[in-house]
């Protein structure tokens, strides 16, 4: 009866470095390598076109690229891409969690076919609508609107970026409304009431019940959703290969330009390391915040 | 002023019934109780009221006008919820003001009428809580003052103890009278503990099954169910009932044969009561005592001791009936009852109850003087 309790938890308090310690290794050789090779591509002359110049470049790589305005244009665009993608995904995503929770006939076989973008893979949704949506002679875009009698629209020549914007948000808005669905959906229906006995109508009731409600679902949301989008590239590659111009070169393909198709290694890893910090800061402002929304 | 009536109310599902032609009154200042068994329909009527339930069928009518078409929120009705549905992300003083705030009242206003409903109920100290930081008793209490602020016609109640402890329960049923005397409130309380019903009610309205079996006082149901359902639902422990037969009607009442060869005379009208015909007898745990000359026999079966009290577990012995049925009989604490030997009980005619072949009790020929 009286055994004292100290006992098991002095064996709970056994020192686990070495059993974590080999995992830990492990994920280290597996994060420090890559970056620590990319950090040393940056610092040296390495471009596969010319293999004879070599050596160290210093911060000649970097200076390179800042002064490059392919590289600016490259990261308000990824900035814009990721800001826009997460604006309509989350509004969006929102306001469908909330009409699928409303019970109407057809309405699981409704939420199947709003899920189901999210299985299709980018390179073939990018083809989809390149090919079957936007296209303006084949698209289905442009067969509307020359029934509408109006003239076709050449997304992605005349509206890049919008284009690719729409065909992401496409493919994250599904994810949005899943999570957010089930979010929805484990709300307490008496709070609901209760909101309506005091007087909530439906404008009330999602402003101060369901929202705050939706908060830390959003959070999760945007976080899994910025890792993402930070790194859109086939979407990119499929559709308009970065152009016209550098009209949608991010970052990743901007990376992926300098790398493989000017095989400028050197510079490329200097706009990795770029991506890197990028990304760096965006989830130190996440993690942050989101950290402290959980607590909640 | 808050009245409440109930016409002909009916609530289906789809095909299902639940609720099956409701008529009541009540009135103003009463506390009244809906109870009954799980699943009879309390809270789909109570949420009928509150305006949650679309009314199928009959009319409602507050303070005499008809609110069938009036939404819940303008219906002047306050509801606490059975799980309380505070809302989490909100300061307890915010939980309490969200009413006000939403009804476009000022700032200076709706600071004080919390300020009035946190001293009330003692929540001063907590009012820049979050609900989660806070006991099941605070909540409760955070869920009623939610209610207070708004001065409402009635408060509603859906088993708001149901999700305490039994000495929180105690200390809560008190204060809730308390503050039912206090703020001269109408109130509707809906409760499956007919304890609960018993202590506070001023009225209480038995369900089952979608109907009401019996509306009365406390003592009222206690004394004089209108059915086997009431008799065995009021009151802890059960009454027991025996099926006997009537053997002759006296003046005095029915007389009844007992299993076992004894009888009793019940004072309750005889003129439904041909000789011979099946009949239910009730008999309260209170009114069987041990006695030499006691009209029941038996072997005792169990015995529960509860310190002042014992409830002894007789089963009584029927030469007609191989296993006879069991009664229980509440006695003094210090009786000297132990199990398996066998026992005489008396039988206190005045607490005892006749019910016909359908369960509708024969009346008593005279009412008890605290059921008026
Ligand atoms: N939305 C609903 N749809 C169908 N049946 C319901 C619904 N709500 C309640 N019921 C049924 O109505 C009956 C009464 O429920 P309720 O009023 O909650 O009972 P209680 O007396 O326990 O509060 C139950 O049998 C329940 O299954
Ligand atoms: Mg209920």
């Amino acid at each position: 009866m009286s055994t004292p309790s100290t006992a098991p938890a002095k064996g709970r308090r056994f020192n686990g470095l070495p059993l974590i310690g080999p995992s830990v290794t492990v994920l280290l050789i597996w994060m420090i390598v890559p970056l620590v090779m990319t950090v040393w591509f940056s610092l040296q002359r390495y471009n596969l076109l010319d293999p004879t110049v070599t050596g160290f470049a210093g911060i000649d790589n970097y200076e390179f690229l800042v002064t490059d305005p392919d590289f600016w244009a490259s990261l308000a665009n990824t900035l814009i891409l990721v800001g826009s993608v997460l604006a309509i995904t989350v509004v969006g995503g929102t306001l469908l969690a909330v009409l699928f929770d409303q019970p109407f006939p057809g309405r699981d076989v409704a939420r199947l076919f709003a899920i189901a973008p999210f299985f299709v893979m980018p390179t073939v949704a990018a083809l989809i609508w390149k090919n079957l949506m936007m296209h303006p002679i084949y698209g289905v875009f442009g067969a509307a609107a020359r029934a509408l009698g109006l003239p076709a629209v050449d997304w992605f020549a005349d509206h890049p970026l919008l284009s690719v914007i729409l065909i992401v948000s496409w493919e994250w808005l599904p994810f949005a409304l899943l999570i957010l669905l089930t979010a929805v959906q484990s709300l307490d229906r008496e709070q609901l009431e209760a909101a309506r006995m005091d007087g909530a109508g439906a404008v009330a009731q999602f402003v101060y019940i369901v929202l705050p409600h939706l908060s830390r679902a959003i959070s999760v949301v945007v976080m899994i959703e910025t890792i993402f989008l930070l790194t859109v590239f086939a979407e990119i590659y499929v559709t308009t290969a970065g152009g016209p111009g550098n009209a949608t070169t991010n970052l990743a393909f901007l990376i992926y330009a300098r790398a493989l198709l000017q095989y400028d290694v050197g510079g490329a890893s200097a706009g990795g390391v770029v991506a890197i910090v990028l990304a760096n800061i965006v989830a130190f402002f996440l993690v942050r915040t989101i950290a402290r929304r959980l607590e909640v | 002023m808050a009245t409440l009536r109930l016409r002909a109310l009916r609530k289906s599902y789809g095909t299902a019934e639940i609720i099956k032609g409701v008529d009541l009154d009540i009135a103003d200042r009463e506390f009244a109780v809906f109870v009954g068994p799980s699943g009879c329909g309390k809270s789909t009527l109570l949420r009928m009221i509150a305006g949650l339930e679309e009314i199928t069928d009959g009319d409602l009518f507050i303070d005499g006008a008809r609110v069938n078409e009036v939404g819940p929120a303008d219906r002047g009705l306050a509801m606490v919820f059975q799980s309380y549905a505070l809302y989490p992300h909100m300061s307890v003083r915010d939980n309490m003001a969200f009413a006000l705030k939403l009804a476009g009242a000022s700032k200076a206003e709706r600071a004080a009428k919390v300020a009035e409903a946190s001293r009330i109920l003692q929540l001063d100290a907590y009012l820049d809580r979050k609900p989660k930081d806070l006991s099941g008793g605070q909540r409760q209490r955070v869920a009623i003052g939610r209610a207070i602020v708004r001065h409402p016609k009635i408060f509603l109640f859906d088993e708001p103890l149901s999700n305490l402890d039994a000495a929180l329960r105690g200390q809560m049923r008190i204060e809730l009278a308390r503050l039912h005397r206090d703020l001269a409130a109408t109130m509707i309380y809906v409760t499956h503990d007919q304890v609960e019903a018993m202590t506070m009610a001023d009225k209480i309205v038995v369900l089952q099954a979608g109907r009401i079996e019996q509306v009365g006082s406390p003592l009222e149901l206690y004394h004089h169910p209108a059915n086997l359902f009431v008799a065995g639902f009021i009151g802890s422990p059960r009454m027991n009932l025996l099926p006997v037969r009537v053997v002759s009607g006296d003046p005095a009442g029915v007389r009844v044969g007992l299993p076992g060869g004894g009888e009793v005379v019940v004072p309750v009208d005889s003129t439904r009561a041909a000789p011979g015909t099946g009949v239910t007898l009730g008999i309260r745990p209170e009114a069987l005592k041990p006695g030499a000359e006691g009209a029941l026999a038996g072997a005792v079966r169990h015995v529960e001791r509860l310190g002042g009290l014992t409830l002894a577990h007789v089963a009584v012995t029927d030469s007609a009936v191989a296993d006879g049925a069991t009664v229980v009989a509440q006695i003094e604490g210090s009786a000297p009852v132990r199990v398996g030997e066998t026992i005489r009980l008396t039988i206190d005619p005045g607490a005892t109850h006749l019910f016909d072949g359908e369960g509708r009790a024969l009346p008593h020929q005279s009412r008890h003087p605290l059921a008026a």
